[in-house]
């Protein structure tokens, strides 16, 4: 074992002894594959950076969290020009399927997980769920429908104290 | 780039402190490196900091967490536990390399 030098040099500030305790909350409103990456991959930085992360979902959103539905969330043309296809093409049979597929490769391909994992993903690195109680009751769900990583259903007064202090992001 | 001394050896690092030079690194460096950002290194330590090296040498970037996790086999769980707050980063960063580029 060499002699450790303590010499003092440049030294990064990984903001250890930061007191602000940053904290974002995610409130996740859709269930497309397009809309559902955005949040849960800004939550990954967020918590790689030593953030405190909650992840409010609902309505749509629901969908990355129901156990029925968290497997087969799709991409679409329909509606979104942002594809630069022709909109009539969205609406053959087939389209969806074709979309989500290419999307999901891709995202594949960037070694990105898939919804499921992801959130799994977040959950170990100390990132919290919570379901919103209307869209529950809305789409006559409970807790067991939802997958077990969630924290709770709360309401939006709950949801309010949560995000004391933090930052919001709203997809 | 500027030069710094760590543990008796003189080194090449970027303005935020990251070593440049990937020849330059030792596991004696690696070992001063954690002491400056308060990391007592073990075993499990080591094994994370000997994956980045090795991967480093393959991939020719640094890996991200999730890489750590599905290729090193170290679970994001324990990342966390070991290199608190910003595991990526402080690996990295006792490892010798950049900082990871990629998102996830």
């Amino acid at each position: 074992m060499t002699t450790i030098d303590t010499t003092p040099t440049t030294v990064p500030d990984f903001g250890d002894t930061n007191e602000t305790d940053r904290k974002i909350c995610f409130i996740l409103s859709k269930g497309t594959l397009d809309m559902a990456y955005p949040g849960l991959i800004m939550a990954n930085g967020a918590l790689g950076e030593g953030i405190e992360v909650h992840l409010f979902f609902t309505f749509w959103g629901m969908d990355m969290i129901n156990l029925k539905t968290m497997d087969h969330l799709k991409f679409t043309i329909l509606g979104n020009p942002a594809t630069h296809m022709p909109q009539g093409l969205g609406g053959l049979p087939g389209m969806t399927a074709m979309a989500t597929h290419q999307m999901k490769k891709q995202i594949a391909d960037l070694d990105v997980p898939e919804v499921p994992e992801f959130l799994q993903l977040l959950v170990d690195s100390g990132a919290h769920l919570w379901a919103c109680k209307m869209s529950v009751d809305m789409m006559h769900l409970d807790e067991a429908d939802l997958l077990d990583e969630v924290e709770g259903i709360i309401n939006v007064a709950n949801f309010m104290e949560i995000s004391e202090g933090a930052q919001m992001v709203f997809v | 780039m500027t030069t710094a001394t760590i543990a008796g050896k003189e080194v090449t690092i970027d303005d935020e402190g990251f070593m440049t030079e990937y020849d330059e690194w030792t596991e004696a460096l690696g070992q001063a490196l954690a002491i400056q950002i308060g990391i007592d290194m073990t075993d499990a330590h080591w094994k994370a900091v000997r994956f980045l090296r090795e991967d480093f040498a393959e991939q020719g970037v640094t890996p991200t967490l999730r890489r750590v996790s599905t290729i090193g086999g170290i679970p994001t769980k324990e990342l966390f536990a070991l290199f608190p707050k910003k595991p990526a980063k402080k690996m990295a960063y006792i490892s010798g390399l950049p900082k990871p580029v990629g998102c996830v």
